[in-house]
């Protein structure tokens, strides 16, 4: 039999595929925020805490890309294949975005010249723009399809992906992320540091709640087959039902200084607008609106029943691990940020 | 330019770069445990004092080896999309287990081995830090493994024909022990090992000879000849069973390496030499059948030479496969003889007498990069003209999307970032170097408040 628990392998690696990439989301999620408003702070003092509030946890926080890299590739080559080589100059941009950043982190403590240390500021800070640009523009683009021709491969051109549609998600993925890290980082500061982040919080949140609903607003008026899935089976509006009344939380939690629960709500957020999207899509991975027939699915992407098999193992065995150290890493750099001599 | 060249040099140029780094991280992750060791056997400040010089080193070299590494990550779709969906049901799954299994406890753990020194106990640090080379030799594993399944498939069938066939796996342990991956392992790890030991040796070398952190450098010294002794030594005997499985599985790819063309000959062992591709002739200073002994334990055993294959079955650059080989075999010498030199004279008590021979040893971290890199290069090279060995074609293994331009595009950016990179990288390890270890008080020093935050910063009058 090629079910498991009632479900088929292909849908548990889907399950899977997008655990890991809303992991990914929650956890880069917010050092990239805090890395996009990295130049609304402005002393010295100020950006070395949010840089050391990301230090220790930043590059494990990347790991989840990697391994939905890995988990992509694993379950459904086909759609690795098709989905990196068409987004080719946007993921390279992308790359590039985050060589500068894994190393402007590391290299702007390395010296004590004030006018290095803003030199890296500012590719720091441009570099966690680009990448979460970039990102929200390719997944608008998964979620509207792409041209595919019989081969399953990109038929179109690269100024279509700079369709209006993309390019509002991409603004509303940088807005999350800019609101994730800054919740995040009144959690990490003290003093003036975190007043200032209190302010700059609630800012975000506007500015996520606009890009938003404009883009909402805008699907709902011009791909309306988006919402499809939605329509057609009303018991389900259960979830952005749900999600309006997280993000309708952040601002409440963030008013009363519970900061720590302001970010489980934009955490719920991330997670719901995911399950949301992987709804909309399901069972495609990549649509080709054209031509339907040409379109990469959960089934014809898929490798063997026996990788799949495998594969679940290695989740099965991996996850439980990954999370034990990993909080075993949040755990020991919880609360306040402190320096000393290690520190960036 | 055709998209097949530029795809080529567009991988080779990014992974040769990535691959400067993981040995360096894999090689200095040893290092630390045994610093660290000696530290809470002996508690003395010295050691203390050089592991945390070198758990800074150690952050700079992880930090771009990360970086470079997820290009690597993505390069298989963007640039070999049919390699990809041909072989994405083995070779993903081998690169999902590095993933969940090596880079999430290498970069988990790495947290804390970085920022964690007076923030958990010194037996959790030093957990940490196995940890994280752990991780680091675990990442090694699984993306050998992907290589070594290219080198020589196993445990798979073939479903599916022309553009649409994929290898799928049928015996996931046969696929991941293949025929090379567990020598192959091996020789990687020794090779990072050794890259790693000989920065150690090199920079403390350094320091002796401009006289700084002398009575850290002195004992540092010594134990980094030891393990580029013993390592140098083990990787004579691990090439030769490497040399072995490739005698055995690709016998094209042997021949090119000692430029041997005629199978009726017996083979030569060439200590330098020139590949004449034209007149299929070999020119140079060689030991006659030598190669016949290393592959059949007899001088006069004929060995398969390249007129045995169809010439588009043959490597296209045997001169390079051959030079490559070569390079990688003189520098694998020149270590053991550096060592075994090193440790006479540590017993004749005279190590640090002679200030060349420091010079030499200052000079000997690019000994073990220029073998590794020379080594990769002849695997990759002489295995062409396939990616995944009499299977798939280089030249169909590519991502038919992606036009010549496109991939000049990013082969530009990577190369001015590259630069880029590489420039900062020297600059700050030189830098760092220059600085040295340095003490940071002790724990009850800065509990008390005697000494705060990071003296380099307080030295430049910036406020933390
Ligand atoms: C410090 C590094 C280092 C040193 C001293 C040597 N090698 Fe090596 N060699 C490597 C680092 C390396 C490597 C980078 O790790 C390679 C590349 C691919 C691989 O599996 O290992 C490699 C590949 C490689 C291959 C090709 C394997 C294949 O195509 O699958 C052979 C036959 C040898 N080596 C043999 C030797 C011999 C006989 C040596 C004698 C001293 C030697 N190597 C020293
Ligand atoms: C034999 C060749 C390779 C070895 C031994 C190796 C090993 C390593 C190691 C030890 C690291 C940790 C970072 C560091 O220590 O500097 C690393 C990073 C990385 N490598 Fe490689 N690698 C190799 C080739 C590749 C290839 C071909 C890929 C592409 C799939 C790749 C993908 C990555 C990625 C994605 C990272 C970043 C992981 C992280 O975030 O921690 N590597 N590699
Ligand atoms: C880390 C050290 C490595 C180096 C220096 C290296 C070097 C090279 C070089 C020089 C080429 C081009 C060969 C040619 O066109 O003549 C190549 C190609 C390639 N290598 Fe490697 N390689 C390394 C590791 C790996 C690993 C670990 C993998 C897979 C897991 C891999 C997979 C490939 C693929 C798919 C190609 C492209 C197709 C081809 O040209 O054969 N390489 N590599």
């Amino acid at each position: 039999m090629h079910h498991f628990l009632g479900l088929d392998y292909n849908v548990w690696w889907f399950l899977v595929f997008g655990a890991v990439i809303s992991g990914y989301a929650i956890l880069d999620g917010f050092d990239l925020g805090a890395g996009s408003l990295h130049l609304f702070l402005k002393k010295e003092s100020s950006r070395r805490i949010a840089m050391n509030a990301i230090g220790p946890i930043w590059d494990g926080n990347e790991v989840w890309l990697v391994i939905g890299g890995g988990a992509l590739f694993a379950g459904f080559p086909v759609a690795y294949a098709a989905i990196f080589s068409a987004f080719y100059v946007p993921f390279m941009i992308f790359l590039v975005g985050l060589i500068f950043r894994a190393v402007s982190i590391e290299f702007r403590s390395k010296e004590p010249w004030l006018w290095w240390r803003k030199a890296w500021d500012i590719v720091y800070c441009v570099a966690s723009i680009v990448i979460s640009l970039s990102l929200g523009l390719m997944l608008g683009n998964v979620v509207e399809g792409l041209p595919l021709n019989g081969n399953k491969e990109f038929s179109g051109d690269l100024l279509s992906f700079f369709n209006p549609f993309a390019v509002m998600v991409a603004i509303t993925t940088l807005a999350l992320f800019m609101m994730h890290g800054a919740i995040f980082l009144t959690m990490k500061t003290e003093n003036r540091l975190f007043v200032k982040l209190h302010v700059l919080a609630n800012n975000f949140i506007v500015f996520f709640v606009v890009s938003f609903t404009i883009t909402t607003v805008y699907t709902l008026l011009y791909i309306p087959h988006l919402g499809d899935f939605f329509r057609s089976r009303p018991q389900y509006f259960a979830i952005p039902l749900l999600m309006i009344l997280a993000i309708a939380n952040i601002p409440r939690q963030v008013k009363v200084g519970k900061y720590r629960f302001a970010f489980i709500s934009s955490t719920i957020t991330i997670s719901l607008l995911l399950i949301m999207v992987a709804l909309e899509v399901f069972p495609y991975l990549l649509y080709s609106p054209q031509h339907p027939e040409n379109s990469i699915t959960i089934y014809n992407a898929a490798s063997s029943i026996r990788t799949m098999k495998i594969l679940l193992v290695m989740a099965l065995v991996g996850t439980p691990l990954v999370g034990i150290y990993t909080s075993f890493v949040f755990w020991t750099f919880k609360g306040k940020v402190k320096l000393d001599e290690m520190s960036y | 330019m055709d998209v097949e060249i530029l795809a080529r040099v567009q991988f080779a140029f990014t992974i040769g770069f990535h691959y400067i780094y993981p040995p360096l991280s894999i090689g200095l992750g040893l290092m630390l445990v045994i610093l660290e060791g000696l530290y809470l056997r002996t508690g003395q400040r010295i050691y203390e004092m050089a592991v945390r010089f070198w758990i800074r080193i150690f952050a700079l070299i992880f930090g771009i080896g990360v970086a470079t590494g997820i290009i690597m990550e993505f390069e298989f779709g963007t640039n070999w999309a049919t390699y990809s969906k041909y072989v994405g049901d083995i070779f993903g799954s081998a690169l999902a287990a590095e993933g969940i299994f090596a880079f999430a406890l290498e970069s988990g753990f790495l947290g804390i081995l970085i920022f964690g020194w007076n923030r958990v106990g010194p037996r959790i640090h030093f957990f940490s830090t196995i940890m994280v080379f752990l991780g680091s030799m675990f990442s090694a594993v699984w993306i050998v493994v992907a290589n070594s399944w290219q080198q020589t498939p196993a445990g798979y069938h073939i479903v599916g024909e022309g553009l649409n066939a994929r290898a799928e796996i049928t015996d996931f342990w046969a696929m991941v022990f293949n025929p090379s991956s567990v020598d192959r392992i091996l020789h990687v790890w020794t090779g990072a090992i050794l890259a790693g030991a000989f920065l150690v040796l090199s920079v403390n070398a350094w320091y002796l000879l401009h006289r700084k952190h002398v009575e850290i450098a002195r004992p540092t010294f010594k134990i980094s000849l030891l393990v580029v002794t013993v390592f140098s030594l083990l990787q004579l005997f691990i090439g030769d069973r490497s040399a072995e499985v490739v005698a055995h599985y690709q016998p094209a790819k042997l021949a090119a390496m000692e430029g041997h063309f005629d199978s009726s000959a017996i083979a030569d062992m060439y200590i330098l030499g020139y590949v004449d591709k034209k007149a299929e002739k070999t020119n140079g200073l060689k030991i006659p059948g030598g190669l016949s002994f290393l592959t059949y334990g007899s001088f006069k055993t004929p060995v398969t030479g390249l007129r045995a294959f169809k010439p588009e079955d043959r490597p296209s650059q045997v001169n390079s496969v051959f030079q490559f080989y070569h390079l990688m075999v003189a520098s694998g010498v020149a270590m053991i003889f550096l060592s075994l030199l090193g440790c006479w004279l540590w017993w004749r008590k005279k190590l640090f007498n002679y200030r060349w021979l420091l010079w030499v040893y200052a000079l000997s971290v690019l000994l073990p990069q220029i073998a590794n890199q020379a080594g990769w290069f002849t695997a990759e090279m002489g295995r062409q003209p396939w990616v995944v060995y009499g299977m798939l074609r280089t030249s169909d293994a590519l991502s038919r999307a992606v036009t010549a331009n496109q991939i000049v595009f990013s082969l530009i950016l990577f190369t001015i970032v590259y630069i880029v990179l590489f420039t900062l990288f020297l600059f700050l390890l030189n830098r760092k170097i220059q600085h040295g270890p340095v003490d940071y008080g002790t724990k009850e020093e800065i509990e008390s408040g005697q000494r705060r935050d990071n003296p380099l910063l307080e030295h430049h009058g910036v406020q933390g």
